[in-house]
């Protein structure tokens, strides 16, 4: 079993590690305290990531992204969320949902995202249907040749900036399957405006909005993919989404080892370094078996992938090292902010950060509770996955 | 414009560095070798120098150094220079300032150039004598401590940095030139620079190579020897001055046994 990282991937990785510490971690202070970055200084990082070929790192070189594998993205990926999840997000990406666009729509959507020149959401949860995605309610009906969408879309992710949105809207009810449609839907279009912006718990500078569609009309043009195949061209992605989410998991667990280390060795509690005391060391100990077990499980499932293991097993993988992942980031931040006392409790310690913006990588891309329903249904059919 | 930008591998400074017991020399081996620091400024130089001139460029890497130099000779390749001459050869190792300047010219008499970009000084020797030496060597105008480099046609202008600003500097091509930390931003690779650098070519040179005379060069070359070193003693406990309003005299009279005023 060789577990060597390319040479070309370990030096790009390097590479990685010094944009996070020049171009990101200076500026966590501020987007912390301001919930965003000063427009200069957020052109500035896209401007320097576009360069280095950190933007739409999975996306194919045609389109101007870096072509990685998926062992490659994880890597880039894991270094990149050592920086906060607002500075990180700053990072131009593009779904791989948008290679479905036709030539026209890739000039208008696709290439402005891989630059970094265009913001773009993706708008499928809504006030009633989160986990049960395919219950989504916003309807968009044929008139006239175009498409008139109604409905609600909650906790979109870049709601508020993005320069259009890819909705999920149902468009042939009376189907049993094949029932919904992905548009295109840029901002300023008529009936479509961003409702409120969500107060959350962690990830300062990286907002959620609600979406709004009253009588939204939207030409044609606008359908990604075929229509009634919006969820063909969504789950492809999903996979190598849920694996993504794992690896961002691994670099808030890697710093968050490192600070705790750092820091038990020079606190002194009763004459000694606390690192001296048995209860601080298994906590360490803890840590580091957690984060050594989520990056093989992550990087195995993205070998799994780019091996070109059966689907069912690479989703059975990537739901494995998704779920195990973003467990162990919350042990983790859990104990280091343990281990900093009551010094992690206050907001300017990177500890307390992460610990409140580790809560989310449970709950995104599939809840803890679906990965493990993913995860049986395949062990059900299948057998244990090797 | 045929640029040669000179590039020295160093031991990491974030590492521990020390010398060898046997004959006195850096251990190489000790430490993770990275790239001069100043010479990521004088690549990025190099590489601006060459995008302004439009026409016809070329940016080369010379490195004196042992084998594991190539890494840093990669990476400044996937910085985006075109190609690399990597001198090495046993005989090299153990060379002083005098005798590398003489390694480095005849090499550099090999490659052919109109300029010769530098960094000011090695994170580990620290002679920062270089590039003087070399101008000397090959006979050509030195440019010092540049914080801006400018090239049209044949003339090169730059400003040198002085303890009192700087000084505007000119001189007609070839010529060497050493850069200081101001004068840029050096770029980070990217992965297709990465990726395009293992296919870069390296030219390897030996002494003989490069014309190169061995008897002058190593330990037995040098003229400078290190006769003795020793570690740094640990830092001690520090002494507290506790003030009742005499805490100014007390300094005072300390710094004094210390010999600091
Ligand atoms: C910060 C943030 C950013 C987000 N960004 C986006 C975005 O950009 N685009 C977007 O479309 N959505 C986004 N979401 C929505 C996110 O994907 C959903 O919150 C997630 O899918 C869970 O849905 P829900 O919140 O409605 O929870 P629910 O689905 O209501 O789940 C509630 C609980 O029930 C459990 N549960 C549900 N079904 C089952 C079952 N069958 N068996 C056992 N337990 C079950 C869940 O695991 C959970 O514990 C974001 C959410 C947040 C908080
Ligand atoms: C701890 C230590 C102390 C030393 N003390 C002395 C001493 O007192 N006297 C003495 O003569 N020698 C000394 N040496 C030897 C010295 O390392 C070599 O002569 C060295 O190759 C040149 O000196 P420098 O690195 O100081 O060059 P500098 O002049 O400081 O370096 C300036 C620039 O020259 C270029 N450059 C330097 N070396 C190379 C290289 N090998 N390949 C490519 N480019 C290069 C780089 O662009 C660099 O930025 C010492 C070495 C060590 C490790």
């Amino acid at each position: 079993m060789d577990f060597t990282i390319p040479d070309d991937l370990a030096e790009f990785r390097k590479v990685v590690r010094r944009f996070v510490d020049n171009e990101l971690l200076p500026h966590e202070d501020h987007v912390e305290e301001h919930d965003g970055l000063p427009e200069e200084v957020e052109r500035s990082i896209k401007k320097k990531a576009v360069e280095i070929g950190l933007n739409a790192i999975g996306m194919p070189e045609e389109v101007g992204g870096a072509g990685l594998d998926v062992l490659g993205q994880v890597l880039v990926t894991e270094e990149l969320f050592r920086a906060l999840g607002g500075l990180a997000e700053v990072v131009p990406t593009a779904p791989s949902i948008l290679l479905a666009c036709d030539d026209a729509q890739r000039e208008r959507f696709l290439l402005p995202c891989v630059t970094g020149d265009k913001q773009w959401c993706f708008a499928l949860t809504e006030p009633d249907t989160g986990s049960d995605a395919a219950g989504i309610k916003t309807r968009a009906e044929h008139r006239d040749g175009s498409w008139v969408i109604n409905g609600r879309k909650r906790f979109i992710s870049h709601a508020d900036s993005a320069d259009f949105a890819i909705v999920f809207a149902v468009t042939h009810p009376d189907r049993e399957k094949d029932r919904i449609t992905a548009f295109l839907v840029e901002r300023g279009t008529h009936g479509f405006a961003v409702g409120q912006t969500h107060k959350t718990m962690g990830h300062r500078g990286y907002r959620q909005a609600e979406l709004v569609f009253d009588d939204c009309v939207v030409p044609a043009e606008n359908v990604l993919g075929e229509p009634g195949h919006g969820f063909d061209i969504a789950h492809g992605g999903l996979s190598s989404g849920r694996v993504m989410t794992a690896a961002r998991c691994l670099g808030p667990m890697a710093r968050l080892i490192d600070e705790g280390v750092e820091w038990a060795k020079q606190r002194v509690q009763f004459g000694r370094p606390i690192a001296d005391y048995q209860a601080i060391q298994f906590m360490l100990a803890d840590c580091a078996t957690d984060l050594q077990a989520a990056r093989m499980l992550t990087y195995s499932a993205a070998w799994a992938a780019d091996q070109g293991e059966a689907a069912k097993i690479v989703s059975a993988k990537a739901s494995v090292a998704k779920l195990f992942a973003s467990e162990a980031l919350g042990r983790v931040a859990d104990r280091v902010l343990q281990i900093f006392g009551g010094t992690g409790y206050m907001n300017e310690t990177y500890v307390e950060r992460a610990y409140r913006n580790a809560r989310i990588e449970r709950i995104w891309e599939g809840t803890s509770e679906i990965q493990r329903i993913i995860i049986a249904r395949n062990l059900l059919k299948r057998g244990m996955f090797a | 414009m045929n640029i040669v930008v000179c590039v020295k591998q160093v031991p990491d400074t974030a590492t521990e560095r020390k010398l060898r017991s046997d004959d006195k020399t850096l251990d190489r081996d000790a430490a993770d070798g990275v790239i001069n620091e100043l010479d990521e400024y004088a690549v990025e130089e190099a590489l601006k120098l060459k995008e302004a001139h439009g026409g016809e460029a070329a940016v080369t890497v010379l490195t004196m150094g042992p084998a594991k130099a190539t890494e840093t000779i990669r990476k400044a390749l996937a910085m985006g220079a075109d190609k690399a001459v990597h001198l090495t050869d046993d005989a090299l190792h153990g060379s002083d300032a005098l005798s590398t300047s003489y390694a480095m010219a005849q090499a550099l008499g090999r490659i052919g150039f109109d300029l010769v970009v530098l960094g000011s000084e090695s994170t580990d020797a620290r002679t920062g004598v270089l590039a003087a030496m070399l101008a000397e060597r090959l006979g050509v105008a030195q440019l010092t401590q540049a914080k801006k480099v400018e090239v049209s046609g044949t003339s090169i202008a730059v400003e040198r940095v002085t303890e009192y600003g700087y000084d505007k500097v000119e001189a007609t091509l070839p010529a060497v030139v050493s850069v200081v930390e101001k004068i840029n931003e050096p770029r980070y690779p990217s992965f297709k620079g990465i990726m395009a650098a293992k296919k870069k070519p390296v030219e390897t040179l030996s002494v003989a190579d490069a014309g190169i005379a061995a008897d002058q060069v190593g330990l037995a070359g040098a003229w400078s020897e290190v006769a003795e070193f020793a570690a740094a003693p640990p830092r001690g406990a520090g002494t507290i001055v506790k003030g009742d309003g005499d805490g100014g005299t007390k300094t005072a009279d300390f710094l004094v046994t210390k010999k600091f005023i």
